[in-house]
């Protein structure tokens, strides 16, 4: 930033460490929206300094700064090179928060294997509902694409996720995601995991004939899903969590 | 690589093959406009500038300026136009004239490293444009005709071209600093003059390894729908390797294809300049982004 000093209208001179908790926090949701890495990184560390818990910085900071990328996403003011860019600095920050996070035993968001069926090559979209999810602080395995029963089987085994999100991008693969499910079911495994289903060509109507929990039309709606069935699942899970602490 | 690099006292714009293309706003020029060539002669330069800043606001990064009026003091209206347009924007100014008189006196007072538009192969011109544009450590135009017109054999344009800078060299101008202006002709009145273009245009770029520039509305001459033609010229001219061209920033059809030409070849990082150019603005009334109290960082260049 310092080439940017006292040119323009001087807007760049916001110095992290001066500010108080709540205009960082402020600041750090607006860097956030900029996709500003290295400044999440420093936020994020200022406000790890000033003994917040990594699990208060993580929500209030980085996934308060990412839902508000999402809305603007959803209602098309954002584009996807801006919230690739927002993901990216929200890794910036996740990268610091994420082995204190697992030393602190903090509450999950919840985990998603995510891949693209067997037969498609696509991935765009995979890759931007991943990164919505990590900055909504999910943790995301992603298998990439073109996978089989077998991977999907492998990934779910040995992640064991809360939640399996599947896309395809061609009406000739997405029938896969039915094969899928059934294998699921075959297994007495499907009401492990949350099935998420999403895809240009793809339906609720679809999503509901392959047995999948819902159709997320989007990333930003994705994540907004993927928020609603982890927090049902984590009601009935709750007493468990309180006993594991 | 190759870098033309352009400058008003406080602003640099690089002309290259891996930076985004470089519109230059023709806007400023009395040829066929009644109105504003009788006002500069009268001493009346409103017009020029509200031309200036309607160019800028469309973006070009550069400003062509000419003063060329019949029967009029050029090089004094030409130097007070270049005067002003420098007090209003810090766009470097590409200094158009056919009459040498006219580009010393716009030399003479302006700022920066400016772009003298033009010399030809024309030895009289070459020997009397290009000391000129050494002594001012200026960048030039370079037109691919000679005394004996304009080919229509791009073989023989390209060779002009050659010329060009190899007596540019002579007088210790760098080719980095000669624009080469491959004259377009009128797809309209020979079909191959697309082709021909695209074809100089690369070699140019590949064999003397210079940067190139065009009026790119002469592709369209007596044509229908014209600012479309000279849309689809440009992208493939960009794709073909011209860096910059002298045109009307205030059509968006071509604005449009240069802007869309930028990121197809790579020098937009992240869609950014095509993003603020077309994103929608925020509806009368609404906050300007969900929840967010307007931005206080902007994002980074």
């Amino acid at each position: 930033m310092a080439e940017n000093d006292g040119q323009v209208d001087g807007e760049d001179d916001v110095v992290l460490a001066e500010l108080n908790d709540a205009d960082l926090v402020a600041q750090m949701h607006d860097d956030l929206y900029d996709g500003l890495a290295d400044e999440i990184a420093e936020g994020t560390n200022i406000l790890l300094q000033r003994d917040w818990e990594p699990y208060k910085v993580l929500t209030e900071a980085l996934v308060e700064g990412m839902r508000i990328v999402g809305i603007d996403f959803r209602d098309g003011i954002l584009f996807v090179p801006e919230v690739l860019q927002s993901a990216n600095a929200m890794k910036a920050g996740m990268a610091i928060l994420r082995p204190l996070l697992a030393e602190s035993g903090a509450p999950r968001m919840g985990k998603i294997v995510i891949g693209t069926v067997k037969g498609d090559i696509h991935d765009i979209g995979k890759n931007l509902v991943g990164m919505m999810m990590e900055g909504a602080g999910f943790e995301v395995i992603d298998i990439g694409i073109n996978n089989d029963v077998d991977a999907y089987l492998t990934a779910l085994d040995e992640h064991q996720p809360d939640i399996l999100g599947m896309s395809a991008l061609l009406t000739t693969t997405m029938p896969y995601m039915k094969v899928v499910v059934e294998a699921l079911k075959e297994k007495g495994i499907r009401n492990d995991y949350i099935v998420l289903v999403g895809g240009a060509p793809l339906n609720e109507e679809f999503a509901d004939n392959v047995g999948a929990d819902a159709y997320c039309r989007d990333a930003a709606i994705s994540v907004e899903i993927a928020k609603e069935f982890m927090s049902k699942r984590q009601g009935s899970a709750a007493a468990v969590g309180m006993a594991a602490q | 690589m190759t870098r033309t690099v352009l400058s008003s006292a406080t602003k640099e714009v690089v002309i290259g093959f891996d930076v985004p293309f470089v519109v230059i706003g023709e806007r400023i020029n009395p040829t066929g406009r009644k109105l504003l060539a009788a006002e500069m002669k009268v001493g009346d330069y409103s017009r020029v500038e509200a031309d200036a800043l309607a160019q800028i606001r469309a973006g070009a990064q550069m400003l062509d300026v000419n003063a060329g009026i019949p029967m009029a003091d050029e090089p004094r209206i030409l130097a007070k136009c270049i005067q002003l347009v420098q007090s209003l924007t810090d766009a470097p100014i590409s200094i158009d004239s056919s009459i040498i008189e006219a580009l010393e006196a716009g030399l003479a007072v302006y700022k920066g490293k400016a772009l003298v538009n033009s010399v030809t192969g024309e030895e009289e011109v070459l020997e009397r444009v290009l000391p000129l544009v050494a002594k001012h450590g200026a960048a030039v135009v370079a037109i691919s005709n000679d005394e004996t017109g304009i080919s229509e054999d791009p073989d023989e344009r390209f060779q002009v071209a050659r010329k060009i800078v190899e007596r540019a060299a002579d007088f210790g101008i760098s080719h980095e600093d000669v624009v080469v202006d491959p004259l377009i002709m009128p797809v309209g009145a020979m079909d191959s003059a697309g082709t021909s273009a695209l074809n100089l245009i690369r070699r140019l770029r590949e064999e003397l390894k210079v940067n190139t520039t065009c009026g790119a509305s002469n592709v369209s001459f007596g044509l229908p729908n014209r600012h479309y033609m000279n849309a689809a010229f440009l992208s493939m001219a960009i794709g073909a390797g011209m860096t910059s061209a002298i045109t009307n920033p205030l059509h968006e059809p071509e604005m449009a294809a240069v802007r869309g030409a930028d990121v197809v070849m790579g020098h937009d990082p992240n869609c950014r300049a095509w993003i603020r150019a077309y994103r929608e603005p925020p509806a009368e009334g609404e906050e300007g982004r969900g929840g967010r109290r307007g931005g206080r960082r902007r994002r980074q260049a």
